[in-house]
């Protein structure tokens, strides 16, 4: 069975629903990756070193990273001279199949699960730099959590920035759910520290945190944030069962920086990945699962309550190569 | 993955040709390879990347090696040259409208930067040209948007125009600019929703504040760590609204900012500010040549030389590299560069500065030891004059006396005049002298 229609499958199985959720925010995305594809195979007859050349400038203008994508375009060539390869068009399946392999590299898919406690509270802070969408991500979040049953307390970690509160409080109310807040310019460890009092007190099933924008290279904002972890980590045993680190899709090359040094800072146990319903089309992810090992657990795509959608990579390839799939059977 | 910027990729390269008096074609070849993915590794669009290779092969292709430098830091030279050109001169002036209020329109992505930007612009526009500005919050969709401009006018004790959330974004901005007049306000700017430049339905709502307010200026806000869609978002906005400037925000960070190339390469539109942290002063102009070393990896490596410009005249320092050069350089010499060196700043973030360094085993999180630099300041100070300058004659009883002299040991005193002698040949050889092999990094005494 072709790939393509193994991945066919498979998306088959899930709800359409979801898949056409996922694959209708990615609409930008796959048009213009999926057109760059088709012209390239249809431009060049057989594949040799300028089709490869080619090639390495989609996935790089995808954000893929120039490391990854010189791993990929080595081993692309060498599958193709080792499956006698000289069709350009056969060469489409060869290039999602990799991609899809360099995303697992032996894991299997539930470490795109959210990890939670099933008996007793969970905790899951959320880090990233500044704008990335933390916030609007935890407002989504809630509601689905919500949604599924679950009794979920926000607490308001961002006492820093400018309205930062305020947009916590509309989204709890939004998702209605409970948020636990200070004053502008209080501490965020004491802030989370009552969060998790007042979620245990009312017997919550998932404490959210929220905290302030940060970059990476500031050392004592980075510092606060261990704080708000091992504040956490005391109080409730296993917690945080998940520490979320929310990048923007259209991030380029810093977001290997990002993850590293967050990752170093607070154990980051998973990515959100926000704004995938623009034109940028996030390939970064790749090269972080590839070089840092951390999967990509949800999908932001939009500013809606709605528009949060879990991570499945068969699914963001398919959104990549949705097109090429339907020619596939069209042709079979 | 280590993210190197040119200069250390331009390393290897150099070594195979240093010594030849001219740059070939398969050098070229080679370095620019290295070039290119330096670019991409800063997000500069692939699109960007590809003429600018273009035309720095045809210019270096068949250059003579000028005089003092090598081939890899011509290169350097060339590709520099082409980034500062394309990145145009310094243009951080600010429309002023005929009649008042000049009007301001804060257009972007969401998240970018915009609200917190407005915040900066006001600020820096009643510092710097003493007005008095009103900001407009016209994003109605954003949670707690409203809020957050408030709160920064309240910080800035400046007023915001706002009329809630029911209200439609294009009155808001008309009744504002009334407000404005009536108030003998000369600044009016308009803080707009974040939006995707493909949502057309949002993009037209920019378009009809626009026909209705007619801005003095358009600012595009946009994120310096955008990848490669930056082109994309820029090119869009400027067809659709034909801004006139961009902010550059978040480059307080430690992103190589090549987004700046791309945006500049398809829009044309000066890079006006930069925006430098969260807080409201945060706002400095922006400055295209630093941002050109910036992406090329190399932004440290010239504000070093600025620096050192600034502190070392330039006669002085010719002196100084001929005596690299001829190897007549003393210990006299060497006590003079220390203080010059260290009156530029922190030993190791000078350090840290030099291209090369993060490569150099340990040597990126050292904490230069300034003791260390301290005992061999004293050495040299307890020689004598003629010590100085003719270290050979510095025998065993006179070891002595300068080991006592600067409260060190003998074997501390040696160590110092074995480094100094191998120094002397490693500058020899750097300064453009006799080519030799070279052997590990330069070994400064104190490292
Ligand atoms: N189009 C789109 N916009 C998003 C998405 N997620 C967040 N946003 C928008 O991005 C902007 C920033 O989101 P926030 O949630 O405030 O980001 P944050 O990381 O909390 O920001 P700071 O707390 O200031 O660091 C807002 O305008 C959000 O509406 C998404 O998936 N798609
Ligand atoms: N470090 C740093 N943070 C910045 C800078 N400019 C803005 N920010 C932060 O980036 C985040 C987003 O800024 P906003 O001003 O809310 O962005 P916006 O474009 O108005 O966002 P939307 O209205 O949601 O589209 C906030 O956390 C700001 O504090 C900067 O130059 N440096
Ligand atoms: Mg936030
Ligand atoms: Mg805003």
């Amino acid at each position: 069975m072709g790939f393509f229609k193994k991945l066919k499958d498979k998306i088959n199985n899930q709800t359409d629903q979801v898949t056409d959720k996922f694959k209708d925010g990615m609409e930008k995305t796959r048009d213009s990756f999926t057109s760059k594809v088709n012209d390239l195979v249809a431009r060049y007859r057989s594949v040799d070193e300028e089709f490869f050349e080619e090639l390495e400038e989609i996935l790089i203008s995808a954000d893929v990273g120039v490391e990854t994508v010189m791993t990929l375009i080595e081993e692309l060539e060498m599958e193709v001279k080792r499956r006698n390869i000289k069709d350009t068009s056969q060469v489409k399946e060869v290039i999602s199949e990799k991609l899809v392999e360099i995303y697992y590299d032996g894991d299997d898919e539930s470490i795109e699960e959210i990890n939670l406690n099933e008996n007793g509270l969970s905790v899951i802070l959320t880090v990233g730099v500044n704008g990335v969408g933390k916030t609007t991500t935890i407002g989504k979040l809630a509601h689905r959590l919500k949604s599924e049953g679950k009794n979920v307390v926000l607490a308001a970690g961002d006492t820093f920035r400018a309205g930062a509160i305020d947009q916590l409080e509309v989204w709890g109310e939004r998702a209605g759910v409970g948020v636990i807040k200070h004053s502008e310019g209080s501490d965020p460890a004491a802030v989370i520290y009552d969060g998790i009092q007042a979620a245990k007190s009312r017997g919550a099933d998932v404490l959210i945190c929220d905290t302030a924008g940060r970059l990476q290279n500031k050392v004592n904002l980075m510092n606060e944030l261990a704080k708000v972890k091992k504040v956490i980590s005391r109080e409730v045993e296993g917690a945080p069962h998940e520490t979320l680190l929310v990048l923007d899709a259209t991030t380029g090359q810093n977001a290997i920086s990002q993850v590293k040094t967050f990752k170093e800072v607070t154990d980051v146990s998973g990515i959100v990945l926000t704004k995938l319903d623009g034109t940028a089309r996030g390939g970064i992810v790749l090269a972080i699962k590839n070089e840092l090992d951390i999967p990509v657990k949800f999908v932001g795509l939009g500013e809606q309550m709605e528009d949060l959608q879990p991570f499945d990579a068969h699914q963001f390839v398919y959104g990549l190569f949705g097109d090429l799939m339907q020619e596939e059977s069209n042709e079979s | 993955m280590a993210f190197e910027g040119l200069a250390d990729r331009l390393q290897g390269t150099i070594k195979k040709i240093t010594g030849k008096g001219k740059v070939t074609e398969q050098d070229v070849k080679e370095m620019t390879r290295e070039v290119r993915l330096a670019l991409l590794e800063a997000d500069v669009n692939f699109k960007v990347v590809k003429d600018l290779i273009k035309r720095i092969k045809e210019r270096a292709i068949g250059q003579e090696v000028l005089q003092g430098l090598n081939p890899g830091q011509q290169v350097i030279k060339v590709v520099k040259e082409e980034l500062t050109e394309l990145m145009g001169g310094e243009q951080s002036k600010i429309a002023v409208a005929n009649k008042p209020p000049t009007v301001i329109m804060m257009v972007g992505l969401q998240g970018a930067g915009k609200t917190t930007t407005t915040g900066k612009l006001a600020n820096h526009l009643r510092k710097k040209y003493n007005r008095n500005p009103m900001l407009v919050a016209a994003d109605v969709y954003r949670p707690a948007a409203i809020n957050q401009l408030e709160t920064l006018g309240k910080q800035l004790d400046m007023p915001v125009y706002s009329k809630g959330t029911e209200a439609n974004p294009v009155d808001i901005a008309k009744e504002a600019i009334d407000q404005a007049k009536e108030d003998h306000k000369d600044y009016v700017i308009i803080d707009t929703a974040g939006r995707l430049h493909v949502d057309e339905g949002l993009m037209d709502e920019l378009q009809q504040i626009k026909d209705t307010v007619q801005p003095d200026e358009i600012f595009l806000v946009v994120d310096s760590m955008t990848g490669q869609d930056a082109v994309n978002v820029a090119e869009s906005f400027d067809e659709q609204l034909d801004i006139s400037g961009v902010v550059l925000t978040k480059l307080d960070g430690d992103t190589r900012g090549g987004a700046a190339l791309s945006i500049k390469a398809v829009t044309g539109k000066p890079i006006k500010f930069a925006g430098m942290g969260e807080k409201l002063d945060q706002l400095e102009a922006f400055h295209p040549d630093r941002m050109a070393s910036r992406i090329l990896g190399m932004g440290d490596v010239l504000s070093l030389i600025e620096k050192a410009e600034t502190d070392v005249d330039e006669k002085k320092a010719k002196e100084m590299e001929q005596k690299m050069k001829d190897a007549s350089f003393t210990f006299e010499d060497f006590l003079e560069q220390m203080g010059q060196v260290r009156s530029m700043g922190p030993l190791d973030e000078l350090v840290n500065m030099m291209p090369g360094a993060n490569k150099m085993k340990g040597m990126k999180n050292m904490q230069l030891d300034e003791k260390q630099i301290d005992q061999v300041e004293a050495i040299i100070q307890s020689m004598t004059k003629k010590e100085r300058v003719e270290p050979d004659i510095i025998n065993a009883s006179r070891k002595k006396r300068i080991a006592s002299g600067s409260g060190t040991s003998v074997a501390q005193v040696n160590r110092l005049l074995k480094q100094f002698n191998e120094m002397k040949k490693m500058m020899k050889q750097m300064m453009g002298g006799k080519k030799g092999k070279k052997k590990g990094g330069l070994n400064f005494p104190f490292m």
